[in-house]
């Protein structure tokens, strides 16, 4: 399956390296909504509950947010509906004035900086997807891509020809002259992506870009965004509520809940350890073959039981299914450096399949 | 169990706590007028106690124009800069489509350029409609404007549309740099809304005057009028459309680093262009109502025609001028309308200027074409005279032959409802303690809104008095009041007509429409002609015009009665009957009530026009104050007119919106 490969071509190797130094940090991000909330926020003697602001009249929209998002990683914030994805997100690219707190942005405090420096991070180096598109219906394909150009002055000519290779890398070419409402949901929104990018921005914020569109048209959308993210390796911060979305893209995922983060890790960290019930809830109905990789389930190397064949030990289940079923022995499980660490039984692959509790 | 206070006075007066209110009131009412020897002064405002608040309007009016002086130069000097300004608009504007212009040569001689030509105007006209719709509204916009040219009307209606082409634009820039800028300062947008309030509701007439002190008479101050009157729907149009583009489009524009500026021009006013559109057809609309009423002051034009033929009682001119506004008005409305829907067509790029603006250059060719050739040929340029006809003749002819015929029925309806029913309520009426009735008023205004909304009611009814045009205003009330009446007794019952049947629906929305788009004026044409003059003619002619928004907000009240209700009634075994009387009409009836508002506006500035057919009421002082050129009476007693229509404005509002929430509507 083309997709699988894309997904495990997301290697978790290249991004170690660069952890250190995150794109993007939040510390003790606030944001709530209502008449007076910051008097409210310092007047309280420690953090209020969510349930705590609503008596006072105030909507905790974000509460108490920290955390990093590191270079070229897809980095997924979930959550229901109304939970503070979007505003969290908007914090961070300071559409949405936080409560209180700090974001740093490539070591800038994004908080202090001057509404001038704001604009040109704006211009350079940031980029957003929005669910409706947000196409400017008035213009055309061409003209919509290279607003962001126009936006700085950047003359007619030179502008509409930078941008034609961003439309044909989306699929558009040939329709650089349509407006919008000749469009199906898909090419607009690939409009809205193509456009995103025409700066060459360093971090790409997506709110539910494929939410609006077909579950057919989706799935398309998301393969195209892994290639996309394949060349351009941009950092990711990608909103999304759906989860089957969340694990295919994701190199982590952020849950949210009543405006906080409850917990942040790898999909499977989130099956094998949710934090909480309602990580647990979330969790629930995910297809375990796709997040579950086999190191989750092997055993230790019995030397009794022949091995035939071996397995990486970072595979998804999903993909050792047909070699298991293949033959009654169990599967030797590899590490990085090809020795022999533990073995996989058809049993246990079989426990997953059938979504049976697997162990830690 | 323990009862509290509040317990207590819940159980003395329970629900029925408004009731006791009113009934207070009521008695209170009731009281002060058959007591009035003790109280005279609560019952009838003595003349004595009269806020000479008109004198020091005109004395400061004065003070403005002769004396204020604002440093460098003086107001006076000020507007009158203003005027030649707009004079120069308007004078290039009349001449190219009425007057033509002419070039002094040396020595006496000069050359004659005539104005654009009726062939050339016509077909560039018609070709416009043909590309921003199709085939059909060419057709539409060619009769309307052959009409103008064959019934030899042609010349007025020019003077009419230079108006208009000036007074459209700035209108639009106006409105909307106005409504830019509150959009910014939310404190700029909270300030004008009052004038602008003002700016709509008191009538024109009323400012007819001290816009000729500032402006000088003629066409500037008809035009300044009109502007007052065009500006204030462009602004809340455009606020409105600004507020109504998506959070997403703005989030874009400011993730793209636009900076202020840009987010407005080229994000928010773009996105927000169909919208923005409907208010360019509002201001059209209204220029062209007020291009005709100002027309009194010397504009010239259609509507000084039908002023003309009225005053000689020239029925068939009177009709053919009436019918030339009509369908300049209709034209001009569908042209506008069909631009507001139309999108932007792909076009190839990289076409040079003249392949990518085709209509344009088409339409100067033939202008340019057409002039040079009507120096050769007068007929293309000027439509011929001897080819002009005119029905002048049967539109005499049938009129003379229904008030021959129908005299006696007409005559005879006419005084018995004057008699029975018009004078009882206006005698009514104007004997209620206007005490009394303010309290009614503040008392309304508790329920409706709370304190804020009582006290404005009250002061507005109080400063009514106050200047002491408590009387007049009654007589308003009472022409306004029966007039309502009348077309909601009317218009209620084709609203639920053409709610119930798709094809009504079809037919009467092109019928109102229509009535729509037609201006004041015209509406007092057949009126005069079939009634005369009087209370009884002023109320048909406000029935008339009025009638429209009652219909319509019938219609769409009882088709936004949501499916589920209907049918859960019809399961439940209601007739249809029923169904209509139960079900639709009560959910519909705060919709219905903002219908019953909008009529209640019309009214009033249609009652205005109708002092020309000689009411007694406020309008009539107003119109008196015109013709006499007294500043002060007239903005005072156009203030009371404004004040009657934002106390019922804000009174049946407050109604609505509380009854919507109750039903859970909105
Ligand atoms: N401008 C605002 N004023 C007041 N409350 C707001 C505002 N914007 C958002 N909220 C509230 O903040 C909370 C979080 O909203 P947010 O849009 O961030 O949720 P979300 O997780 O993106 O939801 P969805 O999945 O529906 O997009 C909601 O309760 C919302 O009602
Ligand atoms: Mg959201």
């Amino acid at each position: 399956m083309a997709t699988t490969e894309l997904t495990s071509n997301n290697p978790r190797s290249d991004i170690t390296p660069q952890a250190n130094t995150p794109k993007i940090v939040c510390k003790d991000v606030w944001k709530v909504f209502g008449d007076k909330a910051a008097r409210f926020l310092a007047g309280h003697p420690s953090k209020p509950s969510y349930d705590e602001l609503t008596e006072a009249g105030l909507i905790g929209a974000v509460r108490d947010v920290s955390l990093k998002i590191h270079q070229s990683e897809i980095f997924v914030i979930m959550g229901l509906s109304g939970s503070g994805k979007s505003t969290l997100v908007r914090c961070m690219s300071r559409l949405i004035e936080p409560t209180t707190g700090e974001i740093i942005f490539d070591g800038l405090d994004l908080l202090k900086i001057k509404a001038k420096d704001l604009i040109e991070i704006r211009r350079h180096k940031m980029g957003m997807v929005f669910q409706h598109f947000a196409l400017l219906p008035h213009l055309t394909v061409v003209e919509n891509v290279a607003f962001p150009l126009e936006v700085q002055g950047v003359d007619r000519a030179t502008r509409e020809s930078s941008v034609l290779e961003i439309i044909e890398l989306v699929g558009l070419k040939g329709r650089e002259n349509y407006y919008p409402r000749h469009l199906s949901g898909g090419q607009q929104q690939r409009v809205g992506i193509a456009r995103s990018l025409a700066v060459k921005p360093e971090i790409w914020f997506l709110d539910e870009p494929f939410s609006a569109l077909d579950p057919l048209i989706r799935r398309e959308m998301q393969d195209e965004f892994l290639r996309l993210q394949n060349l351009l390796r941009k950092t990711i911060v990608f909103i999304t509520h759906d989860f089957d979305e969340a694990i295919r893209l994701a190199d982590r995922i952020a849950i949210m809940k009543d405006g906080a983060v409850i917990q942040i890790g790898t999909p499977e960290e989130l099956v094998l350890s949710p934090a909480n019930d309602h990580v647990a809830e979330f969790t629930r109905e995910i297809p375990r073959p796709k997040v579950l990789s086999v190191s989750a389930i092997m055993t230790p190397p019995d030397d009794r039981a022949t091995c035939v064949g071996s397995v990486p030990a970072d595979w998804k289940i999903e993909a050792l299914v047909a070699r298991v079923f293949e033959q009654d022995e169990p599967l030797a499980v590899t590490d990085t450096e090809d020795k022999v660490i533990g073995q996989v039984s058809r049993d246990a692959v079989l426990d997953v399949l059938i979504n049976k509790r697997t162990p830690k | 169990m323990k009862a509290g206070p509040s317990d207590l006075m819940g159980r003395l007066f329970g629900r029925r706590r408004w009731l006791i209110f009113w009934m207070t009131a009521l008695a209170f009412t009731v009281g002060l007028f058959f007591f009035r020897d003790i109280a005279p002064w609560a019952v009838e405002y003595p003349r004595a106690w009269v806020v000479p608040l008109k004198f020091w309007v005109s004395d400061f009016m004065k003070w403005l124009i002769n004396e204020a002086d604002l440093g460098l130069f003086t107001f006076k000097e000020f507007t009158r800069s203003i005027s030649w300004v707009l004079n120069w608009f308007l004078v290039t504007a009349h001449g190219i489509f009425a007057g033509g212009a002419k070039i002094p040569l040396n020595g006496d001689a000069f050359f004659q350029i005539a104005p654009i030509s009726w062939v050339a105007l016509i077909s560039v006209l018609v070709l416009s409609a043909y590309w921003i719709r199709d085939i059909g509204l060419s057709i539409l916009v060619g009769c309307c404007f052959l009409y103008l040219a064959v019934f030899g009307r042609w010349e007025s209606a020019m003077v009419t549309l230079s108006s208009i082409v000036v007074a459209v634009p700035l209108g639009v820039a106006g409105g909307l740099l106005l409504a830019v800028i509150s959009y910014r300062h939310p404190w700029f947008g909270k300030a004008i809304s009052p004038v602008l309030d003002l700016m709509q509701t008191v009538p024109v007439f009323a400012y007819l005057v001290p816009v000729l002190f500032l402006f000088g008479f003629g066409p500037v101050a008809a035009m300044t009028a009109t502007l007052i009157y065009a500006v204030p729907p462009m602004v809340r149009c455009t606020l409105v459309a600004l507020e109504q583009v998506s959070t997403e489009i703005v989030e874009f524009g400011r993730m793209t680093g636009c900076s202020r500026r840009q987010l407005m021009w080229k994000v928010m006013i773009p996105a927000a262009r169909p919208t923005l559109l409907v208010g360019l057809n509002q201001v059209i609309m209204l220029s062209l109502n007020m291009v005709i009423i100002a027309s009194m002051i010397g504009a010239g034009g259609l509507g000084y025609d039908v002023l003309h033929a009225l005053r000689r009682l020239a029925i068939g001119e009177g009709v053919e001028a009436g019918v030339a506004i009509t369908l300049l008005a209709i034209a001009l409305d569908r042209l506008s309308q069909a631009y507001a829907v139309k999108r932007p067509v792909q076009m190839e790029k990289g076409l040079g200027f003249i392949r990518s603006h085709p209509h344009l250059l088409t339409a100067l060719a033939i202008i340019v074409i057409l002039s040079v050739i009507g120096f050769f040929i007068p007929a293309i340029s000027h439509y011929p005279k001897n080819l002009t006809i005119t029905t002048g003749d049967f539109w005499e002819k049938m009129i003379t032959w229904i008030n021959i015929n129908f005299f006696d029925i007409i005559d005879g309806t006419k005084a018995w409802l004057l008699i029975h029913i018009l004078i009882p309520v206006k005698r009514f009426l104007i004997a209620l303690p206007w005490m009394g009735v303010v309290g009614l008023l503040g008392l309304a205004g508790m329920q409706l809104g709370g304190w804020r909304l009582s006290l404005l009611v009250s002061l507005l009814a109080a400063f009514i008095a106050l200047t002491g045009n408590w009387e007049k205003a009654m007589i308003t009330t009472y022409l306004i009041g029966i007039s309502v009446f009348v077309a909601s007794v009317i218009g209620m019952p084709l609203g639920v007509w053409a709610a119930a049947s798709n094809r009504v629906h079809r037919v009467i929305q092109v019928v109102i429409d229509t009535l729509q788009t037609l201006p004041a004026f015209v509406y007092l044409i057949p009126v005069v002609m079939l009634f005369r003059v009087g209370d009884f003619s002023a109320m048909i002619a406000v029935v008339a015009y009025s009638l429209v928004p009652v219909i319509r907000y019938t219609d769409h009240g009882i088709r936004q009665v949501p499916p589920a209700m209907i049918e859960a009634a019809t399961v439940s075994g209601c007739t249809r009957r029923q169904i209509l009387w139960k079900v639709k009409l009560p959910l519909a009836i705060p919709e219905i009530m903002l219908g019953v508002n909008q009529t209640i506006m019309l009214g009033l500035s249609m009652l205005v026009i109708t002092a020309l057919v000689g009411t007694r009421d406020l309008g009539q002082e107003v119109y008196i104050a015109l013709t006499k050129a007294d500043t002060g009476r007239g903005l005072v007693a156009g203030l009371c007119v404004a004040f009657i229509a934002i106390i019922s404005d804000r009174l049946i509002m407050a109604w609505s919106m509380e009854r919507k929430k109750l039903l859970g509507l909105s």
